[in-house]
């Protein structure tokens, strides 16, 4: 069974926008969507290894800052060249102000 | 004028190939400026506002001198319109492929798609294909064997650059590569960076645009008339002149096999009209570093960051006033490069890719 771990405060990541998270040796990135919701995917792009949270988030697409590759990070769906792996997506969920990624 | 046979193998699948990777150059970090999150996301904001502004713009121009170039046909009014119809179809649709690939142009993202299928077909490269060398080339910029995008080979081929300018050898090697791709081709070379799922969409699209030109050739016997083909397809020829005269500016005469934008790159200063036909891609050190602004942005971007940066070139004169002699030494030395000085507020180098032993800079 795979253990919930604290992100960060919700308060940390601003609307319509991504944050890094470490944990464990693994990088992960923390989405805050325009409607308020909070999800978590792998941290890298599955194209070229770069780190998401440098990129731009635009309603429900995450692009990749190196080669705007996009991804829903909602579902993880690759949105086409040149990303055509999807990413990884986590459970999350927010308590008493705190984003939880249950990581497995 | 004779050259020695070149040292750098730019093949894709050579030496040089190998030796970058094995070395660490290919898909290495990259320097980038540092800016507050803040900030970047204001820059990197999108917005359709512009580009369909630009567009329509651009769109409008194109219709204009188009049909006044075919209203006049025959007469020597016809040539200012071809003029701006020419620089309109072979030269500005350089950077719209290259900004709506970059799905940066438009925030609605069919709008990219839109002008970037039409602005390929008109500069003569496969969205397919372009799309996933542009990728190696922003991953790997101007790196020997790596890079399949460098325009300007050491030593510099003089007789192809000037051909450049009338866009013989582009058209060329873009029909060569088509009818290739058109009967089911893809080159060993190609295949080193279009995934295997993508390039039957390759292959696609090469025959539709086999399709296009075909119908303008039997159109232009039909009709015994060059007309057709002076609206499309020659454009790309004699309007070629200003994407390359600015395009050759980007990286041209400036070091190879560094993972420092400000060294291999280049961000010229040069007049509205220019910018406009360009989309703003003479910031290109910028661009290179930071390719999730848009275009519209690059001169706030500009702004933020050129304490960290080179010194702009003050003009396209002036462009051209260092790389031709450049180019001219490579022919002697094709270690020669343009070394790039910075600020005294900028963050040095990585050194090592100025050491005398291993290359020899401008003074």
């Amino acid at each position: 069974m795979s253990d919930w771990v604290e992100a960060c405060a919700a308060e940390d990541i601003d609307e319509e926008d991504v944050m890094r998270f470490d944990h464990g040796g693994r990088t992960f990135a923390i989405y805050r969507s325009p409607d308020d919701e909070y999800f978590a995917t792998d941290g890298l792009c599955t194209h070229e290894k770069v780190h998401l949270a440098d990129g731009l988030v635009v309603d429900d697409i995450i692009e990749c800052p190196k080669h705007n590759g996009r991804f829903n990070y909602k579902t993880g769906a690759a949105k086409g060249a040149p990303v055509c792996v999807n990413l990884r997506t986590y459970p999350v969920k927010v308590d008493a102000g705190k984003v939880l990624v249950q990581i497995g | 004028m004779s050259t020695a046979p070149s040292r750098r193998d730019y093949s894709l699948i050579g030496r040089d190939a190998r030796l970058a990777v094995e070395s660490g150059l290919a898909a290495a970090q990259w320097y980038h400026t540092d800016i507050p999150r803040k900030q970047m996301k204001e820059l990197m904001q999108r917005s359709d506002g512009p580009a369909i502004r630009d567009t329509a713009i651009w769109l409008a121009a194109l219709i204009v001198s188009g049909a006044g170039a075919a209203w006049f046909w025959g007469t020597w009014w016809c040539v200012p319109f071809f003029f701006v119809y020419g620089v309109l179809y072979g030269s500005s649709t350089d950077s719209r492929w290259h900004e709506c690939g970059h799905g940066t142009a438009f925030r609605t993202q069919w709008m990219n798609d839109a002008v970037y299928q039409i602005a390929c077909f008109m500069i003569m490269r496969n969205p397919v294909t372009w799309r996933w060398s542009h990728t190696r080339h922003h991953t790997d910029t101007i790196i020997v064997g790596r890079d399949p995008e460098i325009s300007v080979m050491r030593p510099p081929d003089l007789v192809r650059l000037v051909l450049g300018f009338v866009g013989v050898t582009d058209a060329w090697h873009a029909m060569s590569d088509m009818l290739r791709n058109a009967a089911g081709n893809i080159s060993a070379a190609e295949q080193t960076f279009i995934p295997e799922p993508e390039q039957k969409k390759a292959i696609r699209i090469a025959r539709i645009w086999t399709a296009i030109y075909a119908a303008t050739i039997a159109l232009a016997l039909y009709s015994g008339s060059l007309l057709p083909l002076m609206l499309v397809g020659l454009p790309r020829l004699y309007g070629a002149w200003h994407h390359v005269m600015v395009g050759l500016l980007q990286h041209g005469g400036l070091a190879d096999n560094v993972t420092d934008h400000r060294l291999n790159s280049r961000t010229v200063y040069m007049n509205p009209i220019s910018r406009f036909i360009y989309w703003n891609m003479n910031y290109h050190v910028e661009h290179h570093m930071f390719p999730m602004v848009p275009y519209h942005a690059l001169p706030k971007l500009h702004a933020l960051i050129k304490h960290d940066l080179p010194a702009p070139t003050p003009s396209i004169l002036a462009g051209y006033r260092e790389m031709i002699p450049a180019f001219r030494r490579q022919l002697r030395n094709e270690d020669y490069f343009l070394k790039r000085e910075l600020p005294p507020t900028a963050r040095p180098y990585r050194e090592e890719f100025h050491n005398d032993t291993v290359a020899v800079a401008a003074e």
